[in-house]
């Protein structure tokens, strides 16, 4: 291990850096959300603020809670979500390797709904239980796709599973975008992101209106904090590895800084559009739609690459 | 009344315990969440669970059936918690105070910071009760 390692991880792509973009991003997201209802929205520092003041409010066992996982699950989740961000932060901001590859990644960020399955079937509560169920059904349904969403890109790439070789590999021949397969597989790609997100209409796990929050409902205090923050990290995982895997990732110099920052906006903002215009779908039409609709089409952009569309 | 208080000052998550209440107050609260008064803008949102909760936006009498169960909400509330009554009723009984069937203490239930009144109060009545807690939050009493 090299020492520059810990930085990565603990400083650049790594936690403090999407900790802070990820707080930012979730007021934009609040911001469009709320002018998408004509109202005025919250102030620039709202996640700061929430996120401080969960960090004093106490921390709540309930009876009935399997004590060690139920605090445990939200700061390992927290931890997949920096390695993660680590591993995609380096290989575009760097080019080079964290250690992990996009077989690693897809895992952690598999580890991360179980680690959500976990702290909410420990809680001993009904709603929470009852949330992880859903949270299952979900990752099952956008599971398959989004793995050949990813197999696209390592396709296209000339069979490599290096993160910073896809980069390199679409630096020199374009990015994977412009192609058949690869446009197919990117817009399969943010759908199943909405879904791994829990965002709406995928909101199935956490329906605020009928599960008060699902697995999240007894969390209170420092482990809600890391929840929250774990999920606004994710805002800027997710599009980060989108932008890798089929964007060309960034070019850090000139004019390519404006472009990248441009880049990484307009996703958030197609996730925020679907977000706001979609009721929460149930769980059997999310079954089907990524079962019989975007896994076929992923798989048909899997072909597509394969013979070298 | 430091740092800590002001960050909770600007987030201050609500949770709404219906009382048995005449349902008025409820609705006028739910106007309140409405885009038209739009009270985000102060970081004020409405939670489902009472572990989120930082304010509770209590309405209603407290008959001898609800009382307890107010009891045992307040005390799944994480703190710092505090305790708005929203409208007359808590306060002073309003039209029901003759009832045989409230509680005739309310303190003793739960302890109440701020008081509301109104029969229904209106939404900009409730938001600047909602300020003034706000500001005792931030040191001013
Ligand atoms: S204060 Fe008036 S409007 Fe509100 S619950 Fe009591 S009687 Fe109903």
């Amino acid at each position: 291990m090299r020492p520059e390692y810990l930085f990565y991880l603990l400083v650049f792509p790594g936690l403090l850096f999407t900790g802070m973009l990820g707080l930012v991003v979730g007021w934009v997201d609040r911001k469009v959300s709320a002018r998408f209802q004509f109202r005025v929205g919250p102030p620039f520092l709202q996640n700061f603020n929430d996120f401080f003041k969960l960090l004093g409010k106490e921390t709540i066992i309930t009876k009935e809670a399997v004590a060690s996982l139920f605090i445990s699950a939200p700061f390992i989740a927290f931890a997949m979500i920096v390695l993660v961000s680590a591993m995609i932060g380096t290989a575009m901001f760097f080019g080079s390797s964290f250690g992990g590859d996009i077989l690693v990644v897809m895992y952690l960020l598999m580890l991360y709904s179980v680690m959500i399955i976990l702290g909410g079937a420990s809680t001993g509560n009904v709603y929470a239980s009852m949330g992880a169920g859903r949270e299952i059904k979900l990752l099952i349904a956008d599971e398959l796709a989004f793995i050949l969403v990813c197999l696209v890109a390592v396709v296209k790439s000339g069979y490599t599973l290096k993160l910073h070789e896809i980069i390199s590999f679409q630096n020199d021949n374009g990015a994977f975008i412009g192609s058949a397969s690869g446009i197919i597989a990117f817009v399969v790609g943010i759908l199943c992101i909405q879904a791994k997100m829990t965002l709406p209409p995928f909101h199935i796990p956490e329906a605020e209106t009928e599960l008060v929050e699902g697995p999240l409902m007894e969390y209170s205090g420092p482990p809600l904090a890391f929840w929250k923050l774990s999920h606004l990290m994710m805002w800027v995982t997710f599009p980060f590895l989108l932008i890798l895997l089929f964007w060309g990732g960034f070019t850090l110099s000139g004019l390519g800084i404006l472009w990248a920052i441009l880049k990484y906006l307009l996703i958030v903002v197609v996730m925020i559009i679907i977000k706001n215009t979609n009721p929460r779908v149930r769980i059997d039409t999310a079954l089907n739609f990524f079962w019989k609709y975007a896994a076929p089409l992923a798989l048909i952009a899997l072909i597509l690459a394969v013979l070298g569309a | 009344m430091g740092w800590y208080h002001k960050r909770l000052a600007k987030s201050i998550w609500v949770f709404h315990v219906s009382a048995s209440p005449c349902n008025n107050c409820d609705i006028e609260i739910l106007d309140l969440l409405t885009p038209r008064y739009d009270v985000e803008r102060f970081g004020i949102k409405l939670v489902g669970s009472i572990r989120h909760a930082d304010v509770l936006l209590v309405s209603g009498i407290f008959n001898q059936k609800v009382g307890p169960r107010v009891q045992q909400i307040y005390a799944q509330a994480p703190k710092p918690c505090f305790v708005v009554g929203i409208g007359t009723c808590p306060a002073s009984g309003c039209c029901f105070k003759d009832s045989y069937n409230i509680s005739k203490n309310i303190k003793d239930i739960i302890p109440i910071d701020l008081y509301i009144p109104g029969c229904p109060p209106k939404p900009e009545n409730m938001i600047e009760g909602i300020v003034k807690l706000v500001e005792v939050l931030n040191g001013k009493e």
